[in-house]
């Protein structure tokens, strides 16, 4: 019983850790229609970021400053790069963020090398929150989950209550018509692709010493969440919510049962693929997703 | 009209671009003093890069001091050529095509079983086809144990102790553990991670039956970020030890996410001992994280000591550790099988390499004509605190920066770790 609880427990605070991923993600592709290939390369930022300030400063100081930075960074691609390759249309925009993704990665080599730095969970929230029955359960696994949901509660505040949340909401469906009651769209689009920047900073910040940060872990992350925002409806932000969890807790159950499949195949052995199968037979069954709106 | 004349013209620029390196690289190797080149075919670019450069790094180096001694056949110099593999047996087969046609007649490999099993194919096929072209295959670390039994080839000299020599050796101290009572079994799913599984299985049944096999996992290479169910799921077997191949990120996840949850198990591995798993495991995982390797800085009467601490001072940032002792070890006894045969010749320096006996820095070894399988001694080590961190006096030197430092378990000399081999060998 313990097990599932402790099982049960990992899902979550993976599946969360993929909403923090994918939540900017979605956003983005949400309001300006741009599938960002350099989204998970904006995690990795986010983590060499953390990783330097807090050397430096300390880890509190840049769970702040990373995202932020992280953020202007991607304002700063909208506003010279992307904005500019808009024009040309969407395949355009695609190849931009794509090739965005290995300027980063090789840019990252230059600097920081090609092995992995040395960014550690802080004294404070290592070790163990509390006990079941043996097994542990570490307070930065708490911190995690205390993290995304803090993070999901303040998204949907700033959406659904404040004046440039309903301007976003707008400027998503009726762009012309916002444009002509006097707001700058623009600007509204840079300041959506910088959210979306430092949300995914925020997650590198979280997640670069929950794992170990190192080059390649801007590809390691960019299949899942992409897997996670399809399942959840490209756009949705709701969507990605329950994707993420969905796909984090069928993970690790399917971790942990051996139940033997076809050609001496373990459950536990084809968990990994399962997010994937998922995305494939639920694009057959439901192309826009578990939340979407858009077709395809 | 344009048009087509600016394309003429732009593939007439890029034909001469491409052509110009070629004639360049054509040009030469015909010379006798000229140097001996050897392709090094391993990943440069792409997430293993890491491993790969530390591998280059560290050949070079080796080079060096065997040039800065003469070099061979009385003054001609050895110099390493690298090629990005980026760890695909695809890739490698192009940069194997580009070796030949630079007329280089050594590679050498090590990142991947995959990798190197498609090179041994193609190396044996080119071989056939091409008589006194021959290319010669020097594997420092694919550790398949099939390169050395049914696959094997007169054109493959592996350096490395492969997965089940490393196994034996593992196996022969974890039996004397009495305390050991259940094991669990964690490995990456491709040829490597099955082959350590089951070596475990079969050695363990042999040395110590009683030892309860309580959980066998394969889970996709590089792929999982969060191991942590995994780990639920040891602890949940009751498992007092878990062996494991994993490498590079594998590793260190797994041992970092058991430090989390507070698993408290010995780790029998293969590769927790450098790239970046030291750096990432952290001072937490002193005393539990054992590493069956060739060689670690610490070991006792290190005739390889004042080499070791001359390449950390020379050594790129980021990577300061001395790794592949076997690196070392095969590009000496490559330049003695050259001297041996009297000649660069591929064909030449494989016959003088077979059954070659050499005083190595760890004692002697021979490398076994029957398979070319390099017999030597191997070491245990458990990683604990540093001398400088308050761990015990010998462990000196710590790995990466990170406070972790080896100290050898035992030491397992080369009969008792060589297994037999099923190789036919066919010899030109």
């Amino acid at each position: 019983m313990e097990f599932v609880l402790v099982q049960t427990l990992n899902g979550i605070s993976y599946g969360l850790l993929l909403f923090m991923l994918s939540s900017g993600l979605t956003l983005v592709f949400s309001l300006m229609g741009v599938l960002n290939f350099a989204h998970a390369s904006f995690y990795m930022m986010g983590a060499y970021f953390a990783y330097q300030i807090s050397s430096k400063i300390g880890f509190w100081p840049a769970l702040v400053l990373a995202p932020l930075f992280v953020g202007a960074f991607g304002m700063l691609v909208e506003r010279f790069g992307l904005r500019r390759v808009h024009r040309h249309g969407h395949v355009a925009e695609l190849l931009f963020t794509f090739g965005l993704a290995y300027l980063i990665e090789e840019a990252t080599h230059l600097i920081w090398g090609r092995s992995a730095v040395e960014y550690r969970v802080p004294p404070e929230l290592d070790g163990p929150l509390f006990q079941i029955v043996g097994s542990q359960y570490p307070i930065y696994r708490g911190f995690m989950m205390l993290v995304a949901v803090a993070m999901l509660v303040s998204i949907w505040l700033a959406l659904t209550r404040t004046r440039i949340g309903l301007v976003i909401q707008a400027a998503l469906s009726h762009p012309q018509t916002v444009e002509a009651l006097g707001h700058n769209v623009p600007r509204v689009f840079m300041l959506v692709f910088g959210g979306g920047a430092a949300l995914a900073g925020l997650a590198g910040v979280i997640g670069g010493n929950a794992f170990v940060t190192e080059p390649g872990m801007a590809a390691a992350v960019g299949p899942i969440i992409f897997v996670t925002v399809v399942v959840g409806g490209m756009g949705s932000l709701a969507g990605a919510f329950i994707a993420s969890l969905l796909i984090g807790c069928m993970q690790t159950f399917a971790i942990s049962l051996d139940w033997p499949l076809f050609f001496g195949l373990k459950l536990s052995q084809v968990a990994p693929v399962l997010p994937y199968l998922l995305m494939v037979l639920l694009l057959i069954v439901r192309p826009k997703g578990l939340m979407g709106t858009r077709e395809g | 009209m344009t048009v087509t004349r600016r394309t003429a013209l732009a593939a007439a620029v890029s034909l001469s671009l491409c052509a110009v390196p070629a004639l360049v690289l054509g040009q030469g190797a015909k010379d006798s003093k000229d140097p001996i080149r050897i392709a090094y075919i391993d990943p440069l670019s792409g997430g293993m890069a890491n491993v790969g450069e530390q591998g280059l790094a560290e050949f070079r180096f080796d080079l060096d001091q065997i040039n800065k001694r003469g070099g061979v056949l009385g003054g001609r110099k050895l110099e390493i050529v690298p090629f990005d593999n980026k760890v695909s047996p695809q890739e490698s087969l192009n940069q194997l095509k580009r070796v030949i046609d630079q007329d280089i007649r050594f590679i050498t490999q090590g990142n991947g079983s995959s990798v190197a099993g498609a090179l041994i194919e193609a190396v044996n096929r080119h071989n056939e086809r091409n008589p006194g072209k021959e290319i010669l295959f020097l594997n420092y670390a694919a550790v398949d144990p099939a390169f050395t039994n049914d696959k094997c080839s007169f054109w493959h000299f592996r350096f490395d102790a492969n997965s089940d020599m490393k196994m034996e050796a593992l196996t022969t101290l974890l039996a004397k553990d009495k305390k050991v009572k259940k094991v669990y079994l964690i490995n990456q799913d491709y040829s490597f991670g099955h082959a350590v599984r089951k070596a475990a299985r079969e050695d363990l049944a042999r040395k110590r039956p009683d030892i309860e096999i309580v959980g066998d996992d394969l889970h996709p290479l590089a792929q999982v970020k969060d191991f942590s169910p995994y780990v639920a799921k040891i602890k949940a077997s009751g498992a007092d030890s878990v062996i494991t191949g994993n490498w590079g990120n594998d590793m260190s996840l797994l041992v970092k996410a058991g430090r989390d949850a507070g698993l408290n198990v010995d780790w029998y591995t293969y590769y927790a001992g450098g790239l970046g798993t030291p750096t990432a495991m952290g001072e937490a995982a002193a005393g539990h994280v054992k590493i069956i390797a060739e060689y670690h800085s610490n070991v006792a009467n290190n005739k390889a000591a004042k080499y070791d601490a001359e390449y950390r001072k020379q050594a790129p940032k980021g990577n300061p550790d001395f790794y592949y002792l076997r690196g070392k070890l095969m590009l000496d006894m490559l330049a003695a099988a050259i001297n041996k045969a009297g000649s660069a010749d591929p064909k030449a320096v494989a016959y003088a390499l077979e059954g070659m006996k050499y005083e190595g820095d760890m004692g002697e070894v021979e490398m076994r004509k029957t398979d070319h399988q390099l017999i030597q001694p191997l070491y245990l080590f458990t990683l604990v605190k540093s001398a400088a961190k308050g761990g015990p006096k010998e462990a000196k030197i710590d790995m990466e920066g990170s406070g972790l430092a080896p100290i050898t378990d035992a030491r397992i000399e080369g009969y008792v770790s060589a297994q037999p081999t099923s190789c036919q060998m066919k010899r030109p």
